[in-house]
């Protein structure tokens, strides 16, 4: 009824046009039959039906080698990190995934058959990981990378099916997306589909090795990288003639991985390998932020795949052997000038005048170098080297604000800290003081124009 | 110089605006109830509030709390007067070696100024950034509960 009226109006209003308007009639009715063909052709094709319900299979039927490469895949993807809230069951949904349009939550995908995948069969949930469409039809939000795990495989998207169908069935209802108009009428989804999926398997690379290969599949299939370290556009799609310029996530910035990446020490195989594994590298920095989590994940995958990824990522700085080691050995050498006595420990003072409270060096000197001093010791690892810290070096000061903020926690769910949070010991003054200090001693890089405005952005939840 | 405003009382210390306040309350003011344990932000037996912000006072150079309101567990109360969190922490015999119980009084002290009656999940994840070695957490999280009780019958609500 309500779409005979949309269309009938305009025809009417067309009717009504003089004749000496007969050409524009023209031109307005071959406009609207387009519009109508399209739109009946985008409905027709953003149309998806409802996959049969999945008999209950008993757990013990699926190959626990197939369990086992999917829990790897499982592993790669940090699937758990937006399908686990805080506290709760392990693939259950409710984690809160913030988006510009609103915030959408990570959904149950454990065997529950109310509420969860249980009645998904493996054409159900291939579906939904390949087009973004779950069984009963509906169109599913980006916030979940389908753009990514289209390129998957079959065998590796059942090897996941039989690794989620075997973990505990937990009934937790889905809560509904928080999102703005438009983009709470789930038909949106399909035009984000129209303009930023590019469905099916990447050709390999001939020209490279298999474990390169391999790394690029994992990276670009399960392990989305791009989907944090790609800048998206105004639409949230992906830009591909940016891929790896670095992102945004969380209120963190995901660094590049490309030729811009701001580390010191450029990327090798052994460090994203060791990275992942460990979540921190001694001459780049530690997962902090977003990517914590992620470590959670990574650190559980098998090591030939790990050092896939590493061979990989690495790769996409570009750079030969011999510069790597020509910009580490002038990193380390910045590094080792800069480096700083612990306070207390020689008879050196900071020289900072008494009653600047604002002072930067001061401040790092009493609350930083502990820590941060030449040769300190943590009892969980050793801290950063901050000259080489990629976070220190970066085009913006928001990941070192953040840092200073929130602190760095472990990568895995232990309680305990690597970093203590500052937020609220220091005033907002005294971390644009620390963070200038910071910048100006530990990096080469030019000063940040305004960090107290990243930090205000920061607090009001925007952007930079 | 740098001015100082611990519990209520203004001091003065020439000490470096580098040095950590725990060294100025325990070796200028002689406040010796924050305890210095691993000196790098871990383990929380140096915390003190400041404002209504818990601080490890290990890792707080005292150049930045000039004209900031900072209080210590000397302020809660006295061994004859002792605040409802101390006589909490003493009913429930919270203590073995006692030396984290400072600086968990203190963080405790931040959260029921927050939150009155917390429950024991949120007990539990504000407390989750001091450690105990002895093994009375139960005890600790038994006393914060208590004192959150008492407060709100006695209507002693705590007084920044």
């Amino acid at each position: 009824m309500a779409s005979g009226r949309v269309l009938r109006e305009p025809l009417r209003w067309v009717g009504q046009l003089s004749s000496g308007d007969r050409v524009l009639r023209r031109i307005l009715i071959a406009v609207l039959a387009i519009v109508v063909v399209a739109g009946g052709g985008f409905f027709a094709w953003a149309w998806h039906g409802e996959l049969p319900a999945e008999p209950s299979r008993d757990v013990s039927t699926f190959d626990p080698a197939v369990v086992a490469k999917g829990a790897n895949l499982v592993a790669i993807g940090s699937c758990a990190v937006c399908h686990t809230a805080k506290n709760s069951p392990s693939f259950a949904g409710g984690y809160p995934v913030e988006t510009p349009f609103g915030v959408i939550y990570g959904s149950n995908i454990t065997p529950d058959r109310d509420t969860g995948i249980g009645t998904w069969s493996p054409a159900a949930f291939r579906r939904a990981m390949r087009e973004g469409v779950d069984r009963l039809g509906n169109h599913l939000y980006p916030a979940f990378p389908y753009d990514h795990f289209t390129h998957a495989t079959d065998s590796d998207l059942d090897a996941v099916y039989a690794f989620l169908m075997t973990r505990n069935a937990v009934q937790k209802a889905n809560r509904e997306p928080a999102l703005a108009f438009p983009f709470n009428i789930r038909l949106s989804a399909a035009a984000w589909k129209l303009l930023f999926l590019h469905p099916g398997p990447n050709p390999p690379d001939p020209s490279k090795s298999a474990e390169w290969n391999r790394g690029a599949y994992l990276a670009e299939s399960f392990g989305h990288c791009g989907a944090c370290h790609t800048p998206r556009n105004l639409l949230a799609g992906e830009q591909r003639g940016k891929a790896y310029d670095g992102g945004f996530a969380e209120g963190w910035l995901a660094p590049a991985l490309n030729a811009k990446s701001p580390a010191a020490v450029p990327w090798t195989a052994e460090a994203v390998t060791h990275y992942l594994r460990e979540g921190w590298d001694a001459e780049h920095g530690h997962a902090a932020g977003p990517m914590a989590p992620v470590i959670d994940g990574t650190s559980r995958a098998n090591s030939d795949d790990l050092r896939a990824l590493g061979v990989y990522v690495a790769s996409l700085n570009g750079a030969t052997a011999a510069e790597i080691a020509a910009k580490r050995e002038a990193a380390l050498k910045f590094a080792a000038a800069r480096t700083l006595p612990a306070h207390g420990t020689t008879a050196q003072t900071t020289g900072a005048a008494p009653g600047l409270a604002n002072d930067g060096t001061a401040i790092f000197a009493g609350a930083c170098a502990t820590c941060h001093h030449a040769g300190g010791e943590l009892p969980i690892s050793r801290p950063i080297d901050l000259s080489l810290s990629s976070t220190v070096n970066e085009a913006d000061a928001r990941d070192l604000i953040q840092v200073i903020l929130r602190g760095i926690h472990p990568a895995t769910n232990e309680r305990g800290r690597i970093m203590p949070a500052f937020d609220g010991v220091l005033t907002d003054r005294q971390i644009v003081a620390l963070v200038n200090y910071v910048r100006g001693h530990f990096s080469t890089q030019p000063m940040w124009s305004d960090p107290a405005k990243t930090l205000a952005n920061i607090r009001n939840g925007k952007g930079s | 110089m740098t001015t100082l405003i611990v519990n209520g009382k203004e001091h003065v210390t020439d000490a470096d605006p580098a040095t950590p306040l725990l060294y100025v309350l325990r070796n200028e003011i002689k406040l010796n109830a924050g305890k210095f344990g691993c000196g790098l932000g871990q383990c929380g037996a140096c915390t003190v509030l400041v404002e209504h912000t818990p601080i490890f006072s290990c890792l707080t150079p005292i150049s930045v709390l000039e004209g900031r309101r900072v209080r210590t567990l000397e302020g809660l109360g006295t061994a004859e007067h002792p605040g409802p969190l101390q006589a909490a922490f003493v009913k429930e015999q919270a203590a073995q070696c006692g030396y984290c119980i400072p600086g968990m009084v203190m963080r405790a002290q931040a959260l029921l100024e927050q939150n009155s009656s917390p429950s024991e999940a949120q007990i539990r994840e504000h407390m989750s950034t001091n450690l105990c070695r002895c093994g009375t957490q139960m005890r600790i999280l038994r006393a914060i509960d208590r004192a959150a009780r008492e407060m709100k019958s006695a209507d002693l609500g705590a007084k920044p």
